[in-house]
């Protein structure tokens, strides 16, 4: 049961915390791009200080077992690649996959139509994928982490990262201030 | 009803997906829910090409096949938790968002398009802003961190050609 109520569950959370913080709306999330409206910035990295602030003590205290948590593989060049193709239509489009479902849940059409488009997009990327998989699976870095590259104790890292989203936090909010 | 503030949602957003690495052991995703579905609809049209293609074939090797995949129910989820929040604040509307010198047909299309480019970013990056910039962001993956880089950068490259679009 836990394999289909888990992930209802948070499920439902992550689209009830997309939608309160308003990126159902194209017109506000495209606001990021435009530096009207740094909703997304902010959402997104203080989800991601939350999280990894979580991860780091939660670790520490030994409420998450070492290895427990699966580090995504690095492609470096591919998922460079694929970011930049990702962000181009993240622009053309003015929702991302997650933030479309609640779009289209919150009764906006074009929400499903960017629904439509990324299931066309997959469906076409999966088919031509034999043509393009040694690039697909080039540069394989493992489970690479930042601590790694930097050469860098991880509590370090952290703590640069928290730096860094404050610092973009303040820059924020004298840019929105200004537009 | 006015939207929440956004670092007290960022916050609640990262606490779920906290509460998807205690809970579930794995974080968020999106654009794998996608993945699963057109594995299933390619499975079901043609079962013997979609198990000679390595993309599908993943998929369809999962516990309980594309239709059980975890992802999947979670952006089943997604949409219903998107469905209340929106019910609850008194937000749900019949409408396309577009700017104000924009067709509906025409926002309809850019949109549509736009999903099909972020599909084939996403299949080739492994994730999307859910499973790679918020996931991966959280763990300090290199390569999460390349991926959102990137995709920020070529938004604000885009961007300004559609500038008028969004006015």
């Amino acid at each position: 049961m836990s394999t289909f109520l888990l992930p209802l569950v948070i499920g439902i959370a992550f689209g009830a915390a997309l939608e309160r913080a308003g990126l159902g709306d194209a017109r506000k999330l495209t606001g990021q791009f435009y530096l009207r409206d740094l909703t997304v910035f902010k959402v997104m990295f203080s989800a991601i200080v939350t999280a990894m602030l979580g991860v780091f003590w939660l670790s520490y205290a030994g409420w998450i077992a070492p290895g427990a948590l699966a580090m995504p593989e690095t492609y470096l060049r591919p998922q460079i690649a694929g970011g930049l193709v990702f962000g181009a239509g993240f622009a053309l489009a003015g929702l991302c996959p997650g933030t479309s479902c609640v779009a289209a849940a919150s009764g906006r059409g074009d929400g499903l139509a960017v629904l439509l488009g990324l299931f066309a997009g997959v469906l076409a990327s999966g088919m031509a994928l034999p043509r393009f998989a040694d690039f697909y699976d080039s540069d394989a870095r493992g489970a690479w982490t930042l601590p790694s590259l930097f050469h860098l104790p991880p509590g370090l890292v952290v703590f640069a990262v928290v730096i860094v989203a404050l610092a973009g936090f303040a820059a924020a909010e004298r840019i929105e201030r200004r537009a | 009803m006015k939207y929440s503030d956004p670092y007290l949602a960022g916050v609640a957003l990262g606490l779920v997906l906290l509460g998807s690495f205690v809970f579930a052991n794995r974080g968020l995703g999106a654009s794998g829910a996608f993945a699963a579905t057109a594995t299933g609809t390619v499975a079901a049209v043609a079962p013997a090409y979609a198990e000679a293609n390595p993309y599908f074939a993943r998929y369809l090797a999962r516990p309980g096949g594309p239709w059980r995949e975890w992802l999947l129910v979670e952006i089943a989820g997604v949409a219903i938790g998107g469905f209340l929040s929106a019910a609850l604040a008194r937000r749900l509307t019949l409408k396309v968002e577009r700017g104000r010198g924009v067709a509906v047909p025409a926002r309809l299309a850019t949109a549509f398009a736009g999903g099909g480019i972020m599909g084939a970013g996403a299949v080739l990056a492994r994730g999307c802003t859910s499973g790679q910039a918020l996931t991966g962001g959280a763990l300090l993956s290199v390569g999460s961190w390349a991926f959102m880089l990137s995709a920020f950068a070529a938004g604000y490259l885009v961007a300004p050609a559609i500038r008028r679009s969004w006015q």
